[in-house]
């Protein structure tokens, strides 16, 4: 029987409080991982092993944190996404929610596209 | 001299498991200041312990190709102190391993009894996400490390 969004949730979090040290109560869809969950580049590791194991599922690298979007001369300018890297950026994380950050895509800001809700999206996306 | 906080290899299964052993003597220096009314092997020590028995054994995964460095201290609990005399027994085993980072989980035991356990993350810095480069030559895997665990990788005779 496929998983609802909210088993989905339930299940997210509790790798996210084993992974980040953090309270259930912390975790919520809208919380930054970065931001509001103090994660770092190591944890991000940590929480794709974790999910890899309690979805059963694979997730290659670059999938749900893309890598090489800020070091590319394309994308980024002036400290903000270009058109491209805007759009490269989209396609490559369609779990993602981007109304706030095309406001102003600060490359500072991006971190804060990182929620636990983009992680459900994700395994959701996953599952099937 | 480097910092070397495990004596000796007991059990190595390549890519799985390995167990090594540290005796605790009044005649370490750091010792006598930690404390002189009543000396204990520091806990962060223990943790080094476990970081290096599980670091070689990731390390050797990959043939002591990659930096592995210790990124993150996921779990670290202990139930009572170490000391002089005292003999410790790291255990530890492989959760995962990716090209970038491994996970692992690990007991510690005092004289064979349960002492606590440690779980740790490395990082293969060589393939870091962040695309930072690192000298070529492996300053992690210099010689010492590996002779440790030689003798347990050699084939048996026989």
């Amino acid at each position: 029987m496929p998983m609802t969004e909210q088993e989905v949730f339930e299940k997210v979090r509790e790798t996210l409080v084993d992974a980040l040290g953090v309270d259930d109560e912390e975790v919520t869809p809208e919380a930054t991982l970065t931001g509001d969950l103090g994660a770092e580049s190591i944890d991000f590791l940590d929480i794709v092993f974790r999910l890899e194991k309690a979805f059963d599922i694979k997730i290659p690298r670059g999938e749900l944190f893309p890598d090489n979007v800020l070091n590319n001369p394309e994308f980024v300018q002036d400290g903000k996404l270009t058109e491209t890297g805007l759009s490269q950026l989209k396609e490559r994380m369609p779990h993602a929610d981007f109304s706030e950050f095309e406001k102003d895509p600060d490359v500072n800001k991006m971190a804060e596209l990182f929620k636990v809700q983009t992680i459900v999206n994700y395994v959701k996306g996953k599952l099937g | 001299m480097r910092w070397i906080w495990i004596d000796k290899f007991v059990e190595f299964e390549p890519g799985k498991r390995a167990v090594a052993i540290k005796n605790v003597s009044l005649a370490e220096e750091h010792i006598h200041d930690h404390w002189e009314a009543y000396p204990i092997h520091p806990a962060c020590l223990l943790i080094e312990g476990m970081a290096q028995t599980a670091g070689i054994l990731v390390g050797q995964a990959r043939d002591f190709r990659e930096k592995v460095i210790l990124a993150k201290v996921t779990r670290a609990e202990f139930e009572d102190v170490v000391t002089p005399g005292d003999q410790v027994t790291f255990e530890a085993a492989i959760e995962s391993i990716a090209a970038e980072a491994a996970a692992t989980r690990g007991t510690v035991l005092c004289n064979g009894q349960p002492l606590g356990r440690v779980d740790l993350m490395f990082s293969h810095i060589d393939q870091n996400l962040a695309g930072v480069e690192f000298p070529e030559e492996n300053f992690v895997f210099t010689g010492q490390f590996e002779r440790l665990v030689g003798p347990l990788l050699e084939p048996r005779n026989g």
